[in-house]
């Protein structure tokens, strides 16, 4: 079912070569398939050696392991891109405006437009934040919005990540090894640059920097540790930034500021970029057991002596539960109309969407509200007998737990294989910058491709691989 | 810099440095058992010695080979010093220390790791013994060359050479002291095979043979190999050459900090003047053996204050 109407971004409907890929499928077509696969390992070496691996969680020896990348770009024309980001734009502006909203005054609720124990008994909504001013006015400094994409110009928002989106490094890193192995395909195609994230990065994250900050902005990065799967991100980005890197027993709480032990003692941080999760923060305000935060950051924060990026409790933001209301949000903050459209979502703790969801199961992909990472996820269509019993029983025992929604027809975009290109089903996650100066988006992003026939699970922790996106200068 | 940053750095090339001693004293071993003076494994336990393994070789294997000997030098896990575990150890600490180094330095050190852990999956034979040793070397030279090439000459680069020169004097030391008693004159008996096959032994295992002999030409004996590898400043691996070095580096970070007094500072200028003011006989007649003990536990003390310096843990 799924097959018949898929849009292939290469070739169209009707196997039409359409014009973004037309000066990319000429070169392919000059090229020697054996010189390709070359290449293609050639690839692969660099990516062990610049050590762009990602750790397997759960297993005895850490093991380090390559996301694989396939070097078919996936190319938007840049036209169809400016009318993406306008979207995006929209969407980034409505989740930081709600985000304020809700810890506010939360007219939102009062104005009828979300049910108020959507907020209130929401796992990711956190009181700790009621009432305070970030700094800058910024909730999410930088977000990852996912996307699909089911016909020429057709994108869906599958997903917001407003929480610490990864994956931004394979982009840069991506389009690294393309420069390396084609550089004369990028003499033949204007492709926009991606590679000025980091320096955009530093400069939006300091400009949310609190106001006690004197001088240069001090920003860091705080990582869980080696052993997170996201490392090397992590790392790659401090690098890239030129900032340090740091874990939660170099920091701790020095006349008020959020400080690192240095050579040479303790010295303060303005803005911390933190790739640890709101829950391990702070084990004086959050989880007690966290030996991964910095005991009482929070409060420092409270009191502006930091900037935290993203802040505190913006997981409600890209809550699956919250996602159905986007529509809603993005018109109440903004006055227009949503740019982007949302997935048609039932959420399963309405009696009604429940029963139509049960009684449709093989048909649509069902997920965890607060689940991530394409886990505790029903995909309808592939799923077995015994699965889909398995999930009715889920979804009757705790149905606030799922929402569900209709499988979409995801796009195809060549891989390079055996047999030659072979359409695979692809996601694309750009990357968005957010601050008082204003909100800038990479051209491009991460393109996630699934590499096996006819899957529609592209994570990389379940056999997903990445290409190089390239947005065309117009 | 990060207390953590620099505590990276240090051991990053601490352990870069011992992996490339282990694999110099296998070499030697290995040699020794071929000119076949030697007709029992004696010498293996001297080896692991000098390595300063022979103590956990003792608990894991009762009885001493060749093959035993050098499996555990290159390849066990359970011995921290191996060259498989110093080269895993150096590459953890590079990932820590990602941000610090350079692209060129990261990916020498990720190659090493990728192509030793190849070379040494399985049991090496002896036959191949000689070329992975000089995968390893040829590896360690790698790292060394980027550090100098590509590092910036600041405080990052003073911690890796702090670790370098501290691991090298420690390791020099340790040679010298597990065979002190062939360099006594009391146990010289002049022109024998075994001596001079004892002395090229601790020549070779410091990579100083061709030195020494460019230096001293034919002649030269205990006193002046012990001159060459204690006291001679232009000998890489002398004592006096590392402990400068530590003094330089120390010097450097002293300076930048403002802080004339560091005590580790302190500390190695102490030793380095206890060498500077010594001759090769005040050290004879001091006693070889008590010299060289004294230094190692001075060695071990001022990497302590190091850490403790520059905010390594706490």
């Amino acid at each position: 079912m799924v097959e018949k109407t898929v849009f292939d971004e290469m070739w169209g409907q009707d196997e039409q070569l359409r014009a973004p890929y037309q000066d990319f499928h000429a070169w392919f077509d000059q090229e020697d398939p054996k010189r390709l696969r070359a290449k293609n390992r050639e690839a692969e070496d660099l990516f062990r050696l610049t050590g762009i691996t990602f750790n397997v969680y759960g297993r005895a020896e850490a093991e380090e392991r390559l996301i694989p990348f396939d070097i078919i770009p996936r190319i938007i024309s840049g036209s169809e891109w400016a009318k993406l980001s306008r979207g995006i734009e929209q969407r980034v502006r409505a989740i930081n405006a709600f985000l304020h909203d809700i810890y506010h005054t939360q007219e939102i609720v009062k104005a009828g437009r979300i049910p108020k124990e959507m907020i209130s008994q929401n796992e990711a909504f956190l009181d700790k934040m009621i009432g305070v001013d970030v700094p800058g006015g910024v909730y999410t400094h930088i977000v990852g919005i996912d996307l699909v994409c089911t016909g020429p110009g057709e994108f869906y928002v599958l997903e917001d990540n407003a929480r610490t989106p990864s994956g931004v490094s394979y982009m840069l890193e991506n389009r690294e090894t393309m420069l390396q192995m084609f550089p004369e395909l990028f003499s033949k195609n204007r492709v926009q640059s991606v590679q000025q994230y980091p320096i955009d990065l530093r400069r939006s994250l300091a400009a949310c920097a609190p106001r006690m900050t004197d001088g240069d902005p001090t920003v860091a990065v705080l990582t869980p540790g080696i052993y997170n799967s996201a490392y090397f991100e992590h790392a790659f980005l401090a690098d890239q930034m030129g900032v340090e890197l740091v874990e939660g027993h170099d920091l701790r709480v020095v006349d008020g500021r959020v400080a690192m032990r240095t050579t040479r003692g303790y010295k303060p941080i303005d803005v911390l970029y933190r790739r640890v999760d709101d829950d391990f923060l702070d084990p004086l305000n959050f989880n007690p057991e966290s030996q991964l935060g910095v005991p009482g950051i929070m409060d420092v924060y409270r009191a502006g002596g930091i900037t935290i990026a993203n802040a505190p409790g913006t997981g409600i933001s890209d809550d699956k539960a919250i996602y159905s209301y986007m529509p809603d949000i993005v018109e109440f903050y903004t006055g227009e109309r949503p740019l982007l459209q949302n997935v048609p979502t039932w959420r399963c703790s309405e009696p009604d969407a429940l029963a139509y969801v049960l009684d449709n199961l093989e048909d649509l992909v069902v997920k965890e509200v607060h689940g991530s990472g394409g886990y505790g996820m029903l995909i309808g269509p592939t799923a077995t007998k015994k699965d889909l019993a398995a999930f009715r029983r889920k979804l009757k025992a705790r149905p606030k737990n799922y929402i569900a929604q209709p499988t979409l027809s995801l796009s195809t975009v060549p891989i390079f294989s055996k047999a030659g290109l072979t359409p695979r089903h692809v996601d694309l996650r750009p990357y968005v910058l957010v601050s008082p100066d204003g909100i800038k988006i990479t051209p491009g992003g991460l393109t996630r491709v699934a590499l096996k026939k006819g899957s529609l699970v592209v994570n990389s922790s379940q056999g997903g691989g990445t290409k190089d996106t390239w947005v065309l200068e117009e | 810099m990060l207390g953590k940053t620099a505590n990276g750095l240090y051991w990053m090339y601490r352990y870069m440095e011992r992996a490339e001693n282990t694999a110099r004293l296998i070499e030697t071993g290995q040699r020794i058992a071929l000119t076949r003076l030697n007709q029992t494994d004696d010498e293996w336990a001297s080896v692991l010695q000098s390595a300063d393994c022979l103590g956990g070789f003792k608990a894991e294997h009762d009885e001493m080979s060749r093959d035993l000997a050098v499996d555990w030098m290159l390849r066990s896990k359970d011995n921290p010093s191996s060259i498989i575990s110093s080269v895993n150890a150096a590459r953890q600490n590079a990932r820590l220390v990602r941000t610090a180094i350079t692209g060129d330095v990261w990916e020498a050190i990720n190659s090493a790791y990728m192509s030793l852990k190849k070379a040494l999956a399985r049991k090496v034979s002896e036959r191949d013994l000689p070329s992975v040793l000089r995968l390893i070397r040829h590896h360690a030279a790698l790292v060394r060359g980027v550090t100098h090439g590509t590092m910036l000459r600041n405080e990052i680069y003073d911690f890796a050479r702090l670790g370098t020169f501290l691991e090298r004097a420690d390791n020099t030391a340790r040679i010298l002291d597990v065979k002190y008693y062939v360099l006594l004159p009391s146990a010289r008996s002049v022109g024998t095979s075994l001596d001079n096959v004892q002395w090229e032994t601790i020549l070779r295992s410091v990579s100083a043979r061709g030195g020494f002999r460019m230096e001293y030409g034919a002649g030269g004996g205990p006193r002046e190999i012990a001159d060459f590898l204690i006291l001679d400043k232009r000998m890489p691996r002398s004592l006096a050459f590392c402990v400068s070095k530590l003094c330089d580096n120390l010097g450097y970070l002293a300076d930048e900090g403002g802080d004339a007094g560091l005590p580790s500072r302190q500390k190695v200028g102490a030793l380095e003047n206890g060498l500077l003011s010594k001759t090769i006989d005040d050290i004879f007649d001091h006693g070889l053996h008590e010299f060289l003990q004294d230094t190692l536990k001075e060695i071990t003390s001022i990497s302590r204050q190091i850490e403790e310096d520059f905010r390594f843990y706490a």
